[in-house]
């Protein structure tokens, strides 16, 4: 039995009920299960129900089919064969009987009212009492793909979860009146909203309700790191373990694209005006939706020969099914958008020549210049940027080499430098190709790893070394000019740096080796000068990043908007995203003003006519 | 889909020449710029240098000798078949000015990346003196075609089956002895070609553009897997380059980097012909 339907069963043992009458316990074991049940009558017939474990709804077994709006005639115990139906008070929402069982939710008994009414949720709890049994159920795990086998296959690991563990999970919401999980996250998507409707088991509307404000779910779901944005702020966390904000979100994603739910949105009029967008990654995918669905014509220009940007080329099959994106970019070409490949803009096209024929340009390129650490030895062969490394397998699909005709870089023991989740994505695709040992160098301490600790967590339990506090200074090559060990130096942790964290410091001479036949650095990357080459007139700060108006994400040119990596540096998918939806925004206020303009024009000249 | 246009086999169906509808491309390609190429679905990206361009008929002119599976893979292809992607232009392009009399030095394939420069060297109103060099009579390119762009042309074959005996360098040589007014030596071929051009002209202190060649995966400045060292700093060939000052190349390192998936090519070559 896996892990995660252990923890299942043993929170239905946490709801003890017991009858009013002769105290026994109403539990009872079913089908393997401990749940709560009961005698009851309808119409006369005897039969047995369940309390599920939300205490919100409750179902019949299978001999009766009850219908919503049902009312049952009585209900006993099944030991002392008592009524414990409550004579003297009516549910407190539709006025029916209703029963009186005892529980003990924590280390208190109370009561608790079962409405008789088929479908009414009434339970007589005071909202502090619903609150503090919502918080005995644990967080709920995802299933996931054995540690053991996994790492011979590029599938995804985690399997999501099922609808009776979102159901389960969602319970655990407490529907706050002010919710910080909403501030937390950089779009703002309706957190409690959309949990509301998964415990009311409309997966798909759920979904619906995140695609108001965020457009890619099942990408979210997967790669945001929530401990930091939405979850960090849940309020259960701050005692307990906050609510699985995104397992929830890639579950109705997941369930909406798989019952081939998803509808397409009504899309306004046309405006006659035209967007280009440069980079078909997260952030450029939300801003051509929006104005797509806003009624504005819009063009993607992608460099690469497929879509996506990073998340095609950078995040591992295992971590983002590239079909997944595939399915959400589709979705974009039946809004209407179009989608031109292997147009590298900044030659083939430049932004002022987009100018000449689009209204409106949005520069989402990303920031995917390699940076390498300036230490002897790294060109030696089989030193690889992450950059690289990632193409190679991820979008060029080397793992599936000599089928695909782009080599697989392969190594027996791997190196990979750096403690981001790219490293995190690097090292743990290197354990896929049959790497024997593979070992993250990473400059500071764990507790600095800028990688997000479910992925920190995965990388271990798959096998994957961590060699802290240390720093490479040679890159050491064989005969035939390629690696063969890296010198490292020890770090320990000084005082801290502007960003905060305590800046390494190299103890003299700790030198040691560490053997190794591949090495990829993933320290970080920078903007691609291409661009810029061709548009000297952007205005960039001492980075090298597009500098924009933080309100409006314009830039120094007019009608060009920039978001995303190439005007913060690397940082996550949503938060392009977020960027991407501002510049919507501001693009359409812009281009509307625009449009009015020109309208009041041509109703003035032609009154002049008259 | 980018459609051939126009197939034609030199040296022996070694070296083919594809004329490519990219009309886009051919608006804006510049001498010494390249595309990359993707022939199918699972194929690789190759970089391919611009040999020559049409805006008119919207077509580009790729060069390439057979050497492991996706160019025998794109030999196999005839007039009317397509390729899936061509990307481009990339890099930058060559700087062309008006500065008197330069060299050009073409060696193997490297001569249809040349002929594409001298022309624009010639049109910006040089005194063009062009040495080409193959291995012998057959695998000589655009031999005419480079007569009719040079004021002065010699041809050079290792085993002189065809003009001078021996290699471009001796030409070369003579000519940095006899005249003065040579200004600029371009040198486009074999990366020891183009080593021994440079170790020459530095005796002469006449400056030496190359065009390089590493392994490229996107080129578009993204994987870092085209990184040479130029002056002692990492350069990335995809967006610095693809022509630098011969001074400053690591020769040796780009030598070893260019010969790394020499076994991989072998198994895919391997591979598709099982």
């Amino acid at each position: 039995m896996l892990d995660q339907e252990i923890k299942y069963l043993k929170f239905r043992s946490y709801l003890n009920t017991y009858c009013p009458h002769c105290h026994n316990t109403l539990n009872k074991e079913v089908r393997e299960e401990k749940s709560l049940n009961f005698d009851a009558k309808y119409k006369g017939k005897d039969t047995e129900l369940i309390l599920s474990p939300y205490l919100d709804v409750f179902e019949a077994n299978s001999t009766i089919a009850l219908e919503n709006g049902d009312l049952l005639d009585d209900l006993t115990c099944p030991k002392c064969k008592k009524s414990i139906v409550k004579k003297d008070m009516p549910c407190g929402e539709c006025g029916s009987p209703v029963g009186e069982v005892i529980i003990s939710a924590f280390s208190k008994l109370m009561p608790f009212y079962i409405c008789l009414k088929y479908g009414c949720e009434w339970h007589g709890l005071t909202k502090a009492d619903e609150k503090r049994i919502k918080l005995k159920i644990p967080r709920q795990m995802m299933p996931e793909q054995d540690q053991t086998l996994r790492v011979h296959n590029h599938q995804e690991v985690p399997y999501g979860y099922t609808s009776e563990l979102a159901l389960l999970e969602a319970g655990r919401c407490l529907q706050c009146k002010k919710p910080l999980c909403v501030e937390g996250c950089p779009v703002n998507v309706d957190i409690p909203g959309f949990i509301r409707l998964v415990t009311e088991q409309k997966f798909d509307v759920a979904a619906r309700k995140i695609k108001e404000t965020n457009l890619l779910p099942a990408v979210c779901g997967r790669v945001c790191p929530q401990e930091s944005q939405c979850e960090a702020k849940c309020i259960l966390g701050v005692k307990d373990t906050p609510v699985a904000i995104g397992r929830l979100e890639r579950f109705v994603a997941d369930f909406e694209r798989k019952m081939d739910l998803v509808k397409i949105p009504e899309i306004k009029e046309s405006t006659g005006q035209k967007i280009a967008v440069v980079g078909s990654g997260p952030g450029g995918l939300t801003l051509a939706a929006d104005m797509c669905q806003l009624g504005y014509d819009v063009t993607v220009y992608e460099a690469l020969h497929e879509t996506g940007g990073v998340l095609t080329y950078g995040i591992p099959e295992f971590r983002l099914p590239k079909s997944i994106v595939q399915f959400e970019i589709n979705f974009l070409k039946e809004l209407g958008t179009r989608f031109e490949l292997n147009h590298v803009i900044g030659n083939i096209l430049t932004i002022d020549e987009l100018l000449e024929h689009f209204d409106a340009v949005f520069i989402g390129v990303g920031a995917g210049l390699p940076s390498f650490m300036k230490v002897p030895g790294e060109s030696l062969g089989n030193v690889f940027s992450s950059n690289e490394y990632l193409t190679r397998m991820n979008l060029m699909k080397a793992y599936k080499f000599p089928e695909y005709d782009t080599p697989m870089p392969r190594g027996n023991r791997v190196v990979v430098v750096g403690g981001g989740n790219v490293a995190m994505d690097s090292a743990r695709t290197a354990i896929r190709t049959g790497s024997t040992e593979v070992t993250i160098v990473y400059r500071r301490s764990r507790h600095e790893l800028p990688a997000r600790q479910e992925e920190v967590h995965h990388a271990e339990e798959e096998g994957i070394k961590f060699k802290l506090l240390t720093t490479p200074i040679r890159y050491i090559g064989t005969e035939n000019n390629t690696i063969k060990a890296i010198e490292c130096l020890r770090m320990e942790l000084g005082e801290p740096d502007a960003s905060g964290r305590r800046r390494p410091v190299p103890i003299e001479g700790s030198n040691f080796i560490i053997d190794c036949d591949l090495v990829v650095i993933a320290i970080g990357t920078g903007p691609n000068p291409i661009l810029f080459q061709s548009t000297p007139d952007l205005k960039r700060n001492k980075w090298g990043y597009i500098e924009v108006d933080p309100e409006t994400n314009e830039t120094s040119k007019e009608f060009v908007y920039a978001g995303g990596d190439i005007v913060t540096g690397s940082a996550t998918v949503i938060q392009a995203m977020g960027a991407g939806r501002i510049a919507a925004n501001a693009m359409h206020k812009k281009l509307t003003a625009i449009r009015e303009q020109e309208q009041k024009k041509k109703k003035k000249v032609k009154s002049e006519k008259v | 889909m980018f459609q051939i246009v126009r197939k034609q086999e030199m040296a022996k169906g070694t070296i083919i020449r594809f004329d490519i509808s990219a009309p886009k491309i051919a608006l804006k390609v510049k001498s010494g710029q390249f595309v990359i190429l993707r022939v199918n679905d699972t194929g690789e990206r190759i970089p391919l240098t611009v040999a020559d361009k049409d805006p008119f008929a919207g077509t580009i002119t790729i060069i390439f000798q057979v050497v492991g599976k996706t160019t025998a893979l794109l030999r196999s292809l005839n007039e009317g078949d397509s390729v899936k992607d061509v990307s481009g232009p990339l890099g930058r392009a060559a700087e062309i000015e008006n500065i008197g009399t330069v060299v050009m030095v073409g060696g193997g394939t490297g001569v249809a990346i040349l002929h594409h420069v001298a022309k624009a060297f010639k049109d910006a109103g040089n005194y063009v003196i062009g040495i080409i060099g193959a291995k012998d009579e057959a695998m000589l390119i655009l031999e005419r075609e480079m007569k009719g762009i040079c004021d002065e042309i010699i041809v050079t074959t290792d085993d002189g089956s065809y003009g001078q005996m021996g290699f471009v360098t001796e030409p070369l040589k003579k000519y940095l002895e006899e005249r003065y007014d040579i200004k600029l030596v371009y040198a486009i071929g074999p990366i020891i070609m183009m080593k021994n051009v440079v170790k020459l002209t530095r005796s002469f202190n006449v400056k030496t553009m190359v065009s390089l060649n590493p392994i490229m995966i996107d080129g578009t400045g993204m994987c870092g897997g085209c990184r040479v060292k130029v002056n002692n700093t990492t350069k990335f060939c995809c967006v610095d380059g693809p022509d630098f000052d011969g001074f400053e190349v690591d020769f040796d390192e780009l030598m070893h980097r260019n010969s790394l998936y020499l076994q991989d090519e072998k198994d895919s070559l391997l591979a598709s012909i099982r």
